[in-house]
């Protein structure tokens, strides 16, 4: 599965991309932030207030329910600010 | 109609733009443009635009495809810049051709709250050395939800 963060989330992550190997009992959006806490402070700093946090699976927006068992790609970033 | 999407760094010229979308056809009675600019105020010295390539065409094709479905349209132009950009210079263009007035501005001001609220596009503003991410803004929210079917 590929992982993309953008813009302060990447930066406090210190990577745009990374591809992992997600274990079966990561079932949702929910469960592969739990996994990712645990990889270090980075990312406890990066996920620390979901409410700050957006989520797109395989480029469609949506929430941290949705399950992600076939997904390819997940992109977590804050709320947009284009225009 | 094939809508015309883009995302560049380049700067675009609206007079290019509004006479591609017109040129050689006699039906369109109404051209409505916005373009978004680089505001320069409280010291802003420049504005830095990342993207999600990929998410971001698609998530703004699909807008065009609900405006075009919304209302009789005969040409549409989505341009939004990205990399660094300065005070004064040109973000964001929307253009929108119909036979008449009201459906041109109506999906005009339609897709610009769509693109500020769901099209995946965040800006950084630097002021001198010191660069801080831009927060959403909840009246663009509200804007884009007035649009709910």
């Amino acid at each position: 599965m590929t992982i993309l963060y953008f813009a302060w989330l990447r930066q406090k992550i210190g990577v745009g991309e990374e591809t992992m190997i997600v274990p079966d009992e990561v079932k949702t959006v929910a469960d592969l932030i739990q996994l990712l806490r645990r990889r270090g402070p980075h990312y406890r700093e990066a996920f620390a207030d979901l409410a700050r946090v957006r989520v797109a699976v395989d480029q469609e927006h949506t929430d941290f329910d949705t399950p992600i068992t076939t997904a390819a790609e997940v992109a977590f970033f804050p709320p947009v600010t284009g225009g | 109609m094939t809508p015309h999407i883009r995302i560049q760094c380049e700067a675009f010229d609206l007079n290019d733009e509004v006479e591609a979308l017109g040129h050689g056809r006699s039906d369109i009675g109404a051209v409505a443009s916005f373009v978004g600019q680089v505001r320069g105020d409280d010291g802003l010295t420049a504005l830095t635009i990342e993207h999600y390539p990929g998410m971001t065409e698609r998530e703004i094709a699909r807008h065009v495809d609900d405006a075009t479905r919304r209302w009789p349209l005969l040409g549409i132009t989505v341009i939004h810049r990205i990399g660094r950009l300065l005070p004064g210079a040109p973000i964001v263009l929307v253009a929108t051709a119909a036979a008449h007035r009201g459906p041109a501005f109506a999906a005009c001001e339609f897709l610009m709250d769509y693109l500020k609220t769901r099209a995946p596009f965040w800006k950084q503003e630097e002021r001198g050395d010191q660069h801080t991410w831009v927060e959403a803004r909840a009246s663009d929210g509200e804007a884009a939800r007035r649009w709910k079917p």
